[in-house]
């Protein structure tokens, strides 16, 4: 029983969190949302291509890290708390069911320059209208809410009965518009399709239902590091900030609404790790433990950030003031891949309600 | 990261789990005289067999196990339904003290007849703003509860004179030594309280199944679908932060900042599951007859005793966030 790191995570997290510390202060994550179209420079991706992040956790054999699911949420964590805007989570999306589904040629296409870096997916889940029905091969439709798809190089799109296509962006009949999201920090697109060619990936319920389990956890865990920097700025602001001559963390109103934050957040913490745990060695409590991990750090992961704002006061609800982007993200984060409600449901099916 | 028990760790486990199959007493006798007697029988039996005091040193009667083991023993014992011992506050609070600030006059003195329940240990530290004019030195007088029951009493102390001897800590470091007596109170409860939640809950799921509502079962119900998923990850994240405060307190020995969180999530659990249980019950929760009344009586002390959820939570934001204190 052993419920922490081991030394060579510990070292993961650490250099992540410095690392992104350094290339990501809140003015270059405001500067990325508000005014770059892609959110992100190549430079950027390009530096963490060569830490070797968007392979962690594909099989060495494919070119990747060969790392587990815990640590892909160590660095999800940190990714949170520095809300640093980038494709590595979408890309991670497509890298996962290329890996779970993929076959050995198209696993050579796609998921080994992924992991390279080289090339960039991202997943297409979400249906405009009804859901979306292959002819054969070829796709039409439009997918909504799809992160980053405008500087991706392919999408793994989900039609039904849990079935998936690899749709290049580059290839005829497809049409890609940048939508306005409520979390300026992650880039979201419309995608039109439009007879586009898509390259169907194997069906395997059980590898597709794990990756979108390590999908959610991995969100669950960016969850998280929101929540705890939203925390860390709460608690900062009630140090420094005097009402009446005395620092506003003195009053109960206050310092209550923090200790409640902390619960939020570690309780997040504590079931994201377990959830990562779960996925790679306990894999028949992998779907429940990550149905829990969503559900609850969908909800600690706007609330805490919601509760911060209100102990900033007024100056958490300007423009200027940086919380609104943590808001923003744990927001989004609670809609995407699978809602509380969802995995809720998700939980009193598996554990017997 | 290991979330699973060492082979060591399941030896002892399962070492525990014969002993309790084979020597449990069965169901509680009602009244509270037959019920005391039947507990102090019961520890009696673990005592003799060495299974009280299991983390306490071995030469003051303990068995010397580590902190894991403790954990094992206390879930166990929750699991098995085993009945609830005798001197729950000299084995959580008073031993672990006299250990942690006693003499060794004083361990020798008091510390056995904890582990066989020779010797009953209270806890007296809810004082009202003003003394008793009661004429004996000592007494007691039971405390009626708004379950009905009196699990707690009332001490009047009168100019009672208490041996040099018998202070703990030497004279002028009460509070210290108060300190220590309530957290090993929250440690170590925490991990039974966990399991008790989660066995509270499973009851809750199976009696949601039983109660028709509308044509189905309260259980089909998305509402109360919704609550009882949501309870359940609540006794998760209770379990699952037990455990990290565990591994912080065996690697750094103390515990990490979810340590201080348990007791005061667990009270909010409880007393939530209560609520959905009287929520399922639908009209009979005006029946007194219904189990789940006197739990959700009960379990409004569940935020008062061993610690308020509002010091609770002062004790977070001074001790863990390091927000300054209003005084």
């Amino acid at each position: 029983m052993n419920f922490d790191f081991n030394d060579e995570q510990r070292a993961i997290k650490e250099s992540a969190r410095d690392m992104l510390a350094s290339r990501y202060p809140l003015e270059e994550v405001r500067r990325l949302a508000l005014e770059h179209e892609r959110g992100f420079t190549d430079e950027q991706w390009r530096e963490l291509t060569e830490l070797g992040w968007p392979g962690i956790f594909v099989r060495e054999e494919d070119g990747g890290q060969g790392l587990g699911v815990v640590e892909l949420v160590i660095l999800q964590e940190e990714l949170g708390y520095a809300l640093a805007p980038t494709p590595f989570f979408s890309n991670a999306c497509a890298g996962l069911l290329l890996a779970a589904a993929g076959s050995d040629e198209q696993r050579e296409r796609w998921l080994r320059p992924l992991a390279a870096g080289e090339a960039r997916g991202t997943l297409a889940q979400l249906d405009e209208g009804a859901p979306m029905e292959p002819t054969g091969s070829s796709l039409t439709g439009t997918k909504i809410a799809v992160a980053d798809a405008g500087s991706a190089d392919f999408l793994v799109v989900a039609v039904g009965e849990g079935r998936h296509f690899v749709v290049e962006t580059g290839g005829e009949g497809v049409r890609i518009e940048p939508t306005r999201g409520l979390d300026p920090t992650r880039k979201l697109f419309a995608v039109h399709l439009h007879g586009a060619e898509g390259h169907q990936l194997e069906q395997d319920p059980d590898a597709t239902d794990r990756a979108y389990c390590t999908m959610a956890v991995a969100l669950a865990a960016e969850s998280t590091g929101v929540a705890q920097r939203a925390l860390d700025m709460a608690v900062e602001y009630a140090k420094d900030r005097k009402q009446f001559d005395r620092p506003i963390g003195v009053y109960q109103a206050i310092s209550h609404r923090c200790a409640q934050m902390l619960l939020e957040v570690e309780g997040a913490r504590s079931v994201s790790y377990y959830a990562a745990w779960a996925l790679d060695h306990e894999p028949e409590s992998g779907a429940l433990a990550a149905a829990m991990a969503k559900a609850y750090a969908s909800d600690a992961g706007w609330r805490v950030p919601a509760s911060s704002l209100q102990v900033h006061g007024g100056i958490g609800f300007t423009w200027e003031h940086d919380l609104h982007f943590f808001l923003k993200r744990g927001r989004a984060n609670a809609a995407a891949l699978g809602d509380a409600r969802f995995h809720r449901e998700r939980v009193a099916e598996l554990a017997g309600v | 990261m290991d979330l699973t028990l060492s082979p060591e760790e399941e030896a002892f486990r399962d070492e525990l789990r014969a002993w309790v199959a084979e020597h449990h007493p069965g169901r509680e006798p009602e009244g509270d005289e037959a019920a005391f007697q039947f507990r102090r029988d019961w520890q009696k039996q673990l005592y003799d067999a060495g299974w009280a005091g299991v983390s306490w040193p071995r030469e003051y009667g303990g068995r010397g196990a580590t902190l894991v083991e403790q954990a094992i023993f206390n879930e166990e014992m929750v699991r098995a339904r085993a009945p609830q011992l005798a001197n729950v506050l000299g084995l959580a609070m008073g031993g672990p003290t006299v250990i942690a600030h006693g003499t060794e006059e004083q361990r020798q003195r008091f510390l056995t007849p904890i582990l066989s329940a020779d010797e009953i240990w209270c806890q007296g530290f809810s004082e009202p703003d003003s003394g008793s004019d009661l004429a004996s030195a000592v007494q007691v007088r039971p405390l009626r509860q708004i379950t009905g029951e009196a699990e707690f009493n009332e001490l009047f102390l009168e100019e009672a004179r208490i041996p040099d001897e018998n202070i703990v800590g030497g004279e002028g470091n009460g509070w210290n030594v108060a300190i220590t007596t309530l957290m090993h109170e929250r440690a170590t409860l925490a991990f039974g309280l966990q399991v008790a939640a989660k066995i509270a809950l499973a009851e809750l799921f199976a009696r949601a199944r039983e109660t028709p509502l509308d044509g189905g079962s309260a259980a089909d119900d998305e509402l109360i679908r919704q609550r009882l998923a949501q309870l359940y990850i609540e006794s998760e994240v209770l379990r699952l932060n037990a455990y990290r405060g565990l591994t912080a307190t065996m690697k750094y020995g103390v515990p990490g900042a979810e340590g201080s969180l348990g007791k005061w999530h667990w009270s909010e659990l409880n007393q939530a599951l209560t609520e959905l249980a009287l929520d399922v019950a639908g009209p009979r929760a005006q029946l007194w007859d219904d189990p789940w009344t006197y739990r959700f009586l009960r379990a409004r002390a569940n935020s008062i005793e061993g610690g308020t959820t509002e010091i609770l939570k002062n004790i977070v934001a001074e001790r863990v966030l390091g927000l300054p204190r209003l005084r």
